[in-house]
């Protein structure tokens, strides 16, 4: 079972949809730590490429550079170059795919990782979203390793993204805007492990879509 | 939220149109639309000071631009790193063939933005080195500087490093300055009421009525202390207390101090902060060469105030001694 990588569209305004419903909440959570902005930043960039992207069809990697390319040449803040690399480097390590399957897609979220600790120093445990998306890379490759079917994969890594979420909860930042908070960031979901969650369970949900 | 607005979402694009028509002898626009430039900018031979940040701070970044001080700036949005394109861009504006410095304030968006336009700048044959504003003494503690937030103490860096570029400094010799400037300068501030995004609505933190809150940061970052509501010479005493023994400033030293609103705060207030800063400063023997006070450094609709202290030797007396034609800052 395989994803056809043309068929990115779906997944891509699956995305888009779900920042656009969490922009409140996603502002309301960075507000108690942060400052209160990422929502409405995150809303902007998605919401700029679903405008360019019009009626027109696009692939699932098309989809991503273009997002990512928008995210961080017109929003900049942290999250532009955060997700923009995320997004931009997934897309590149599948551009020439025809057919996404679990074993390219967990290549895909490995280089999004990998990029993303190129430009941050952030690691797993720092109340970051590499919370959010170290745990769904291993998800993925686990999945993929042990023949577990697509579908079902992208289930787990639901769920994995959703306790990485939660998991940052109860940390102290070290990185980031909160980081200066120490001890009084604890008890507070990290606003991007937080958005990380919303776009990778989107993400999932859209793939599980097409690959009907 | 009572506000002077159109759509929320575009406040920095309709506010960089009323500024460029307001200060069209100052400054320009560019072929980007968040980059600003000096009406005179590039200069040719001199090297080119940049700064950029997010948005919601005026007269900063934008108005520290202009003759002796910043060539270009990069404008983000509102509490939001500039783009790394943008900061690239105005680079190109600023760079007069001797290289740019980029002198900016230590946040986690503005330091991955900059590294990524450096890099990108590089690839295209333009030198450009970095200074990071670290001022804020309340945000981490003094064996972590790297940590330390900037504040209302760029203000200095880019009149210092402005300064030495307008004299003919070298690339290094700016930079130089420059982090001699921040590395002589320590800030904090106090904040009485939250800020609100215009596009939020709401404010996205608490000060309660009757407190105040010490340390807090240009965009509400919690400080070190929450505490009851004090008289201005109290609340002097305590931010005086903090800044003097963290660089330590010592009786006999020569300094800069500026206060500056955070956006809400009727300028009057503001005089009353420095009267009292002043007699604390002069009591313990510590000689204030030059003072400015109002809002250089504003966090929206903030109420509260930032103090910041400069120590002076000769070389740093000569560049903020030195003329400035930029909207923010005047002096002749």
């Amino acid at each position: 079972m395989a994803l056809k990588n043309e068929n990115g569209r779906g997944i891509m305004l699956s995305m888009v949809d779900a920042i656009h419903e969490n922009k409140q909440y996603l502002g309301d959570i960075d507000g108690l730590i942060g400052d209160g902005d990422h929502g409405m930043n995150m809303n902007k960039g998605f919401m700029t490429y679903k405008e360019r992207l019009g009626d027109d069809e696009v692939s699932f990697t098309e989809g991503l550079d273009d997002l990512g390319m928008i995210l961080l040449n017109e929003i900049g803040g942290s999250m532009g170059p955060i997700y923009g690399t995320i997004f931009m480097d997934m897309a590149e390590a599948a551009e020439d795919e025809e057919e996404i399957t679990l074993e390219i897609f967990g290549n895909m979220l490995e280089a999004g990782l990998n990029g993303l600790y190129d430009i941050v120093d952030a690691r797993p445990g720092d109340k970051t979203l590499v919370d959010t998306l170290e745990p769904c890379v291993r998800c993925i490759k686990e999945a993929a390793a042990a023949g577990t079917d697509f579908k079902e994969a992208l289930l787990k890594m639901k769920e994995a993204a959703e306790t990485g979420r939660d998991s940052t909860k109860d940390m102290v930042a070290k990185y980031g805007r909160s980081s200066r908070l120490g001890e009084r960031s604890r008890g507070v979901l990290d606003a991007g492990a937080t958005s990380c969650c919303i776009i990778l369970t989107a993400m999932a949900d859209g793939m599980i879509a097409a690959i009907d | 939220m009572q506000r002077i607005l159109n759509d929320p979402d575009n406040i920095v694009d309709e506010m960089l149109e009323g500024f460029v028509k307001t200060h069209g002898d100052i400054v320009k626009t560019t072929s980007h639309p968040r980059v600003i430039a000096a009406v005179s900018a590039p200069t040719e031979g001199k090297v080119g000071v940049v700064t950029g940040g997010g948005s919601g701070h005026k007269p900063a970044f934008i108005g520290y631009i202009g003759k002796n001080m910043c060539d270009a700036a990069a404008v983000g949005e509102i509490c939001s790193s500039p783009t790394a394109q943008a900061f690239l861009e105005a680079f190109k504006a600023a760079d007069g063939g001797a290289g740019v410095a980029c002198l900016y304030g230590n946040y986690s968006g503005d330091n991955m933005n900059v590294k990524m336009a450096v890099k990108m700048a590089k690839k295209e044959g333009l030198t450009v080195k970095t200074v990071v504003a670290n001022d804020d003494v309340a945000s981490a503690p003094k064996e972590t500087p790297e940590k330390r937030r900037g504040v209302a103490g760029e203000i200095l860096m880019w009149k210092c490093g402005g300064a030495k570029a307008a004299k003919g400094g070298s690339l290094d010799e700016v930079i130089a300055a420059a982090q001699k400037a921040i590395d002589h300068t320590r800030s904090i501030g106090i904040g009485l009421s939250p800020c609100t995004l215009p596009a939020v609505g709401h404010p996205n933190f608490e000060i309660k009525d009757g407190t105040m809150e010490v340390g807090i940061g240009h965009h509400g970052e919690p400080g070190i202390e929450v505490c009851p509501l004090e008289t201005a010479a109290q609340m002097a005493e305590r931010m005086v207390n903090v800044v003097l023994p963290d660089y330590p400033f010592v009786e006999g030293d020569e300094v800069v101090v500026l206060v500056s609103g955070l956006g809400a705060t009727p300028v009057m207030e503001l005089y009353v902060l420095y009267n009292e800063v002043e007699k604390l400063l002069s009591a313990r023997g510590i000689k204030i060469h030059r003072s400015y006070v109002g809002n250089y450094f504003t966090s929206l609709d903030m109420m509260g105030a930032t103090l910041t202290v400069m120590k002076l030797d000769d070389e740093l007396r000569e560049l903020i001694d030195m003329d400035c034609y930029t909207m923010g800052l005047k002096q002749i």
